[in-house]
C-alpha cells in the first residue's frame, strides 16, 4: 500500500511517568490479578471462619507484636517510598541513590520480624484449616515483599552502575515505588484480618 | 493522560535527534534498517531468542493445535470404548485418565492458549504497532505454557496422568483418595501454565492500552480486538482463583494443610466455590474472543461493517461482568437455599441477553450485506447455527430443578460442546481459514475447505445432539461404561461413529494447511478486500509489522481510504521503537523502545517450571528453585546497555 | 494404548475373558479338580444385570418417564423450556435464512461503507424488539422454573418414613433408622419404600462426594463428606426403579447403582420386619461350612451379618444379602452364579472395587456361595 506521512512524532520521549508508561500499566495489572489472589485468600479466610463454630479453631488469636511491629515498618516505609517517587520524577540521581537504598532495607526489616511472626500465629500450617489459611496468607505477602524487596535491590544496585544514567531507570524506580504501596495497602487489610478479626 | 510529560519531553528536545528516523528515508533504506533491527537470528538460537510476536503467537497457534489433537484422540479413545455396552477395551483406571486429560487439554492447553496465540499475532497489526507490550513476559509464556503442557502430558505417558476429571474435585484428588501423583502433577501444571495465560492478559491490557494506533479511538477498536481486551480483563480476575485453589490442593497433599478437610475445619465445598469462580469465566476466555472472530469474518464476507457496533461492545463487557456471577450454576446439586436458587436461576439466565443481542446484531449485518459463501463464512454461520443451540440448552441448565436432572448427565455433555465447538472452535476454524493468508502468504483450498466445513459441521451435529436424548434418558458422565440393559446402546454407537466423521473432518483440515503451505495461492496483502489495518501490510508481515507506525481515521480504516495508508514518521529505524499513545484518544504520547531478542526468558520460565516440578516431590524445590529463578529474571531485566537506554 | 503399565493392565486383559472362564481357572487352580457345579452357576453370572433384576413397572433410569411428584415437575418443566428452546431456534434460523437469501437477486454490491440509514433504524428497531422479547421470555421461564422449585420445596416436611444413605466407594450404605439403635435395619444398594408416602432421604458420605441420582422420582443430590443433606422421594406407583451414582467418585463411578424398589405399605411392612429379623442360621452342613469359611477367612473384618460374629463395617452388611436383587451395587445380578463369581474374583468385575480377592479353595468359594444365597 501506498502511504501518506500525516504526522511528525521524531519529538516525543522515549519514556514517562505513571499512566504514559506501558511499564505503569503492566504493574497495574500485576497488582490486580495479586489483589485477586489476596481477595480469594481472604475470601477463603472468612468462608472458613463461618463454617466454623469457634473461630480461630482449636488456638488463641495470633500475637499482635511481630504484625504489628511489621505495620509500623511498612506503614513509615511509604514516606521514603513516596519521597524516592518525587525525586525520581525530578530525575535527582543522587536522591534517588539515598532513598533506594533506604527502600531496600525498609523492605528487608519487615521480613526479618517476619522470622517471628510466623511461630506468633500460635497455630502450625497443618494443624486445622484456620491454622492453614493463616499461614497461607502470611506465605502470600512474604512473597510479596520477596520478590518487591528483590526488584527494588536490583533497581538499587542499577542506579550505582553506568544504566542509573539511563532515564528509563527513573520511571522504573517510579513503577517500583508504586508497587510498594500495593505491598504496604495489602497488608494493612492483611493485618486487620489476620490479628483483629479473631478478636472481635 | 499525565501532566509530567514536561520534564522528560523538555530534555528530549534539548539533547536533538538521537538515532536514525525514518523520516525522509528512502523506503528501500528504511525496510533495510527497521530489518535489521527488529530481525531474529537465524538457526536454533534464534528459534529459542526471539520475540517477534508473529513468531511466538505462530508457534502458540501450532502447539495449541498439537495438544487438540491429543485429547481430540483421547475423545476417540474414549468413544470406541463407548460404543457397545460393557466394552472390555479400556478399563475405568485408563478411561479415567482419558476424559480427565481430554477436558483439562482442551481447556488449559488447547482453548484458552489459541485464543491468546492469535491475540498474540493479530492485536499489535490489527491495532497498526510492531510489537505487544511486553515482549519478553511475551516469550517467557510461550515456553511456560509448551514446557507445562509436555510436562502433563509426560507424566500420562507414565502412568501418572491426571484422573480425577479436569475440575479435579476434593476429596477425591485431596491426600487420602488422590492416586499417586496424578493429582499433584494436574496441580502444579495447572498452576504453573496459569501463569503464561496471566502473562498475556497482561501484555495484551498494556499493548491495547497504549500502543494503538494514533487515532485510534475508543470507539475505532475494532471489536475483535475489543473481545479479546475484555477476555484479558476476565483472565486477570479470574485465574488467580485456580491458581489459589490448585495450591491449597498441592498443600494439603504435600505439607498436611486441611483447607478441604472437614474433620479439621476445612470445607469440601471450598474447592467447588473457588474453582468455579475461575471455572464458569473460563468459558466465557474461550467464547468472547471467538465471537470477536465472528465480529472481524462477518463484515469482510458480506461487505458492510457489523450493525451495532456499540452494542456488540457493551454486550462483550456485559458478559466480561456477568461471568462472574455464575459461578454457583455449576454447584445447583450441593444444595441450595430456595431464595438463593431463584437468584442464580435468574442471573444465570441474564448472559443470555448480550449473547442475544450479538446474535441479532450479526443477523442484521448479514440481512444488509451481501454474502459471499467463502469458507470462513460457512463457520460463522455453522457457529451461529449451534451455538444458539448451545446458549438455548444454557438457559435450560440454568434453571435449577431442570439442572437437578441434567446436570452431570450427558445433556449437559451435549450443552458445552455445543458451546464450546459450535461456539469457539467453529469460529476459530474460520478464523483459521481467514488469517491463514495473512500468516503464510497463502490461500487455504476452498475446495477442501468445504469439505472440511460438512464434514466437521454434521459429524458434530450428529455426535453432540444425540447425547442431549442420552443425557435425560438418564446417562451420567464420567462413566467408563454402561449396562446392556440401558438402552443407551443404539445411540452411542451412532455417536461414536458420528465422531469418526468429525475426525476426518478434522483430517480434512490439517491436510489443508499442509498442502496450501507449499502450493496454495499467492495472497497478496488483502485477498479478502478486508477493512482493518493487518491487512495493510504484506502478507506474510515483515518482522518490523508495518515499514511505517499508520494513522486511523476511521472504524475501517481500509474501506475508508483503501489506496493510501496515513502513517506517522519520526520514529527510530536503527533501534526497536514503536509509538505509545494515550489510553482513550490514541494521541502519541511517547516513542517507547521495544525490548531484544533474549535467551532469559526461555532459561526463566524452565527455572520456574523446574521448581514446579520439583515442588511436587518436596517443598524444598520452591526453596532452592527460587536461586535460579531469580537469577533468570535478573538477567532477563538487567539492561544491556542497549541503544534505548542511551536516551 | 493397552501398552500400560499398572495393576489394571492384568485386569483389562481378564475383563475382555467372560468371568466364568475366570471364575473357572480360580477355581482349578485353587482344589487342582474341576468344580462342575460351580461352573453350571458360573454361566448366567456373565449376563451382567439385565432385565430379570427390573420387574413390575420398571423402566431403566430416566428422567423422561416420571414416577413421582419431584421428577414429574421437573419433566413438565423439561418439556416446558424444551418446547420455547425449539422455537427460539427455528426463529432465528428462519430470521438468519432471510438474512442471507433476502437479496439473491441484486447483483452488484454497493461499496460496503455506504449505509442505508433507513435501514440501519429498522435493524435497530427490530434488534431492539428481538432484545425485548428475550428479555421476556427469559423471565417467563424463570417465573416458570420458580414455581417447579416451589413445589418441588413443597414435599418436605410431610415426611412418614426416614432412609439414611451413606456413600462409599463404590456402593450406598442404608439404614432405617429406629428408635431403638438395636432395631435399625442397616442394608445396601436397595431402598424400599411404600408407594404415595413422601420418604425423607438423608445423605451423607465418608469417603468422596457422590451424587443420589433416581430420575424417576426425583432430581440428584450430591453427598458431600461433611456436609449432610436431604432429599424427599415419592413414588406414585409401585415399581423398582434404578439410579445411579452421578458425581464423578474414582474408579467405579459407573458400577454405582441403587435399586428404589416401591411397594405397597403392607409389603413394604413385611419386607420390613424380615430386614428386622437376624440372619438365618445354617441350614445344611454346606451352608455350616460356608459360614465357618466366612467368619475365618477374612471376610467378617469388612461384613456384617447380623446374629454371627461377623461384625465388619467397611463392606455392605449381607445379613438379609439374598433378599436384594442385585450385587455389588447393581453390577450383577443376583444369581448364585453370580454371587460365586463375585466373591470368587471382585476385581475383573468391578476393577478398582474395595473388596480384594482372597483365596479360598474351591469347595470353600463353593460353600460360602452357598451360605450367602440363603441368607434371604
Amino acid at each position: 500500500m501506498k502511504q501518506r506521512p500525516v504526522a511528525d512524532v521524531s519529538h516525543l520521549p522515549t519514556y514517562d511517568f505513571g499512566a504514559a508508561s506501558p511499564m505503569w500499566w503492566g504493574t497495574l495489572a500485576f497488582i490486580a490479578l495479586e489483589a485477586t489472589g489476596f481477595a480469594l485468600g481472604i475470601g477463603t479466610y472468612f468462608y472458613l471462619a463461618v463454617l466454623a463454630t469457634h473461630w480461630p479453631i482449636g488456638a488463641p488469636a495470633p500475637d499482635l507484636l511481630p504484625g504489628t511491629a511489621i505495620l509500623i515498618i511498612l506503614l513509615a516505609s511509604l514516606i521514603p517510598n513516596h519521597l524516592v517517587e518525587l525525586w525520581a520524577r525530578r530525575q535527582d540521581l543522587a536522591k534517588v541513590r539515598i532513598g533506594i537504598v533506604v527502600m531496600s532495607i525498609a523492605g528487608i526489616l519487615p521480613l526479618i520480624v517476619r522470622v517471628w511472626e510466623f511461630p506468633a500465629l500460635r497455630i502450625t500450617w497443618d494443624q486445622n484449616a484456620y491454622g492453614s489459611i493463616v499461614w497461607f496468607l502470611l506465605g502470600l505477602h512474604t512473597s510479596h515483599l520477596l520478590t518487591d524487596v528483590g526488584d527494588t535491590i536490583v533497581l538499587a544496585v542499577l542506579m550505582f552502575t553506568q544504566q542509573g544514567k539511563a532515564g528509563r531507570r527513573f520511571s522504573d524506580v517510579s513503577d517500583n515505588a508504586f508497587y510498594w504501596d500495593f505491598v504496604v495497602v495489602s497488608w494493612v487489610v492483611l493485618y486487620l484480618v489476620i490479628y483483629w478479626f479473631p478478636r472481635m | 493522560m499525565s501532566g509530567t510529560t514536561g520534564t522528560a519531553a523538555g530534555q528530549e528536545q534539548d539533547e536533538g535527534v538521537k538515532g536514525v528516523r525514518d523520516t525522509g528515508l528512502e523506503a528501500a533504506r528504511r525496510r533495510a534498517y527497521l530489518a535489521h533491527a527488529w530481525q531474529t537470528p537465524k538457526g536454533l538460537y534464534g528459534w529459542l531468542v526471539t520475540v517477534d510476536h508473529k513468531l511466538i503467537g505462530r508457534r502458540y497457534i501450532v502447539t495449541a493445535f498439537l495438544f487438540l489433537v491429543l485429547a481430540g484422540l483421547s475423545a476417540l479413545a474414549m468413544r470406541f470404548q463407548l460404543a457397545t455396552p460393557e466394552a472390555g477395551h479400556i478399563g475405568p483406571d485408563f478411561y479415567n485418565q482419558l476424559f480427565t486429560m481430554h477436558g483439562t487439554t482442551m481447556m488449559f492447553l488447547f482453548a484458552v492458549p489459541v485464543m491468546e496465540a492469535f491475540a498474540i499475532y493479530l492485536v499489535p497489526l490489527m491495532i497498526g504497532t510492531r510489537n505487544v507490550a511486553f515482549p519478553r513476559l511475551n516469550a517467557f509464556s510461550y515456553w511456560v505454557y509448551l514446557s507445562g503442557g509436555l510436562m502433563i502430558w509426560i507424566a500420562f505417558a507414565f502412568d501418572t496422568g491426571a484422573d480425577a476429571g479436569w475440575f479435579s474435585y476434593v476429596p477425591l484428588t485431596g491426600p487420602e483418595y488422590g492416586i499417586g501423583k496424578r493429582p499433584d502433577f494436574w496441580a502444579q501444571m495447572v498452576t504453573y501454565t496459569e501463569v503464561s495465560a496471566l502473562a498475556v492478559a497482561v501484555e495484551i491490557i498494556a499493548t491495547v492500552f497504549k500502543q494503538r494506533a494514533p487515532g485510534m479511538t475508543l470507539d475505532r477498536i475494532p471489536i475483535y480486538v475489543w473481545s479479546i481486551l475484555v477476555t484479558a480483563f476476565v483472565i486477570l480476575f479470574a485465574m488467580p482463583a485456580v491458581m489459589v485453589s490448585s495450591t491449597m490442593l498441592i498443600l494439603d497433599r504435600l505439607v498436611g494443610t486441611k483447607f478441604f478437610d472437614p474433620a479439621a475445619g476445612g470445607d469440601a465445598l471450598l474447592w467447588q466455590h473457588l474453582f468455579w469462580f475461575f471455572g464458569h469465566p473460563e468459558v466465557y476466555i474461550i467464547f468472547i474472543p471467538a465471537v470477536g472472530f465472528v465480529s472481524a469474518i462477518l463484515p469482510t464476507f458480506v461487505r458492510r461493517p457489523v450493525f451495532g457496533y456499540l452494542g456488540i461492545v457493551l454486550s462483550l463487557i456485559a458478559i466480561g461482568f456477568l461471568s462472574f456471577g455464575l459461578w454457583v450454576h455449576h454447584m445447583f446439586a450441593t444444595g441450595l437455599p430456595q431464595l438463593g436458587e431463584s437468584f442464580f436461576t435468574a442471573s444465570s439466565m441474564m448472559i443470555a441477553i448480550p449473547s442475544g443481542i450479538q446474535i441479532f446484531c450479526w443477523i442484521a449485518t448479514i440481512w444488509g450485506g451481501r454474502p459471499i459463501f467463502a469458507t470462513p463464512l460457512l463457520f460463522v454461520l455453522g457457529f451461529i447455527f449451534t451455538f444458539v443451540i448451545g446458549g438455548l440448552t444454557g438457559v435450560m441448565v440454568a434453571s435449577v430443578p431442570l439442572d437437578l436432572q441434567v446436570h452431570d448427565t450427558y445433556f449437559v455433555v451435549a450443552h458445552f460442546h455445543y458451546v464450546l465447538i459450535g461456539g469457539a472452535v467453529f469460529p476459530l476454524l474460520g478464523a483459521v481459514y481467514y488469517w491463514f493468508p495473512k500468516i503464510t502468504g497463502r490461500m487455504l483450498s476452498e475446495r477442501l475447505g468445504r469439505w472440511n466445513f460438512w464434514l466437521v459441521f454434521v459429524g458434530f451435529n450428529f455426535t453432540f445432539f444425540p447425547m442431549h436424548i442420552l443425557g435425560l434418558q438418564g446417562m451420567p458422565r464420567r462413566v467408563y461404561t454402561y449396562p446392556p440393559a440401558s438402552g443407551w446402546g443404539e445411540i452411542n454407537l451412532f455417536i461414536s461413529i458420528s465422531s469418526l466423521v468429525v475426525f476426518i473432518g478434522f483430517a480434512l483440515f490439517f491436510l489443508n494447511i499442509l498442502l496450501s503451505l507449499r502450493n496454495g495461492r499467492i495472497a497478496g496483502d488483502n485477498p479478502w478486500g478486508a477493512s482493518t489495518l493487518e491487512w495493510a501490510t504484506t502478507s506474510p508481515p515483515p518482522s518490523y509489522d508495518f515499514s511505517r507506525l499508520p494513522v486511523v481515521a476511521h472504524r475501517e480504516p481500509l474501506w475508508a481510504e483503501p489506496d493510501i495508508l496515513p502513517v506517522v514518521e519520526g520514529l527510530r529505524v536503527d533501534a526497536r521503537e514503536v509509538l505509545g499513545s494515550t489510553v482513550a484518544d490514541a494521541v502519541p504520547q511517547l516513542r517507547v523502545p521495544s525490548a531484544d531478542n533474549s535467551i532469559w526468558p526461555l532459561l526463566s520460565a524452565l527455572a520456574v517450571g523446574g521448581a514446579f516440578l520439583g515442588s511436587i516431590y518436596t517443598p524444598w524445590a520452591v526453596v532452592w528453585g527460587a536461586i535460579p529463578v531469580s537469577i533468570g529474571f535478573i538477567c532477563w531485566f538487567w539492561p544491556k546497555g542497549e541503544p534505548e537506554d542511551e536516551e | 494404548m493397552a501398552r500400560r503399565t499398572g495393576p489394571f493392565i492384568r485386569l483389562r486383559q481378564w475383563r475382555r475373558s467372560s468371568i466364568a472362564p475366570a471364575f473357572a481357572r480360580s477355581a482349578r487352580t485353587a482344589s487342582g479338580n474341576r468344580l462342575p457345579g460351580v461352573l453350571k452357576w458360573a454361566g448366567p453370572a456373565s449376563t451382567l444385570v439385565s432385565t430379570p433384576v427390573l420387574t413390575g413397572c420398571s423402566d431403566w433410569q430416566s428422567a423422561l418417564h416420571a414416577h413421582g411428584a419431584n421428577a414429574r415437575a421437573i419433566l413438565d418443566l423439561i418439556w416446558s423450556f424444551g418446547a420455547v428452546a425449539a422455537i427460539t431456534w427455528l426463529l432465528v434460523m428462519l430470521a438468519l435464512t432471510m438474512a442471507l437469501f433476502h437479496h439473491r437477486r441484486v447483483r452488484a454490491a454497493p461499496p460496503p461503507l455506504r449505509t442505508d440509514n433507513h435501514q440501519e433504524r429498522r435493524f435497530g428497531r427490530a434488534v431492539g424488539s428481538a432484545v425485548a422479547s428475550t428479555v421476556l421470555v427469559l423471565a417467563a421461564l424463570t417465573i416458570t422454573s420458580f414455581f417447579a422449585g416451589k413445589s418441588i420445596a413443597s414435599l418436605s416436611g410431610k415426611e412418614t418414613l426416614t432412609v439414611r444413605i451413606t456413600g462409599h466407594q463404590w456402593w450406598w450404605e442404608i439404614r432405617y433408622p429406629n428408635d431403638d439403635p438395636s432395631r435399625t435395619i442397616v442394608t445396601a444398594n436397595e431402598i424400599h419404600l411404600p408407594v404415595g408416602e413422601p420418604v425423607k432421604v438423608e445423605l451423607d458420605s465418608t469417603d468422596v462426594i457422590h451424587s443420589f441420582w433416581v430420575p424417576s422420582l426425583a432430581g440428584k443430590r450430591d453427598l458431600i463428606p461433611g456436609r449432610p443433606s436431604e432429599l424427599t422421594l415419592v413414588a406414585d406407583k409401585p415399581g423398582t426403579y434404578r439410579g445411579q451414582c452421578a458425581e464423578f467418585c474414582g474408579y467405579q463411578h459407573a458400577h454405582m447403582a441403587i435399586t428404589v424398589v416401591a411397594e405397597s405399605r403392607k409389603a413394604f411392612d413385611a419386607w420390613r420386619s424380615r430386614q428386622d429379623a437376624v440372619a438365618v442360621a445354617p441350614a445344611g452342613d454346606e451352608e455350616r461350612r460356608g459360614q465357618q469359611a466366612f467368619l475365618s477367612t477374612g471376610c467378617a473384618l469388612c461384613h456384617a451379618v447380623r446374629g454371627t460374629a461377623a461384625s465388619g463395617t467397611i463392606g455392605p452388611d449381607l445379613t438379609h444379602l439374598a433378599s436384594r436383587r442385585a450385587l455389588a451395587a447393581d453390577t450383577l445380578a443376583m444369581t448364585p452364579g453370580a454371587l460365586a463369581a463375585w466373591i470368587a474374583d471382585p476385581q475383573s468385575t468391578k476393577p478398582g472395587a474395595k473388596m480384594p480377592r482372597i483365596d479360598l479353595s474351591a469347595d470353600d468359594l463353593n460353600a460360602v456361595a452357598t451360605y450367602l444365597g440363603s441368607l434371604e
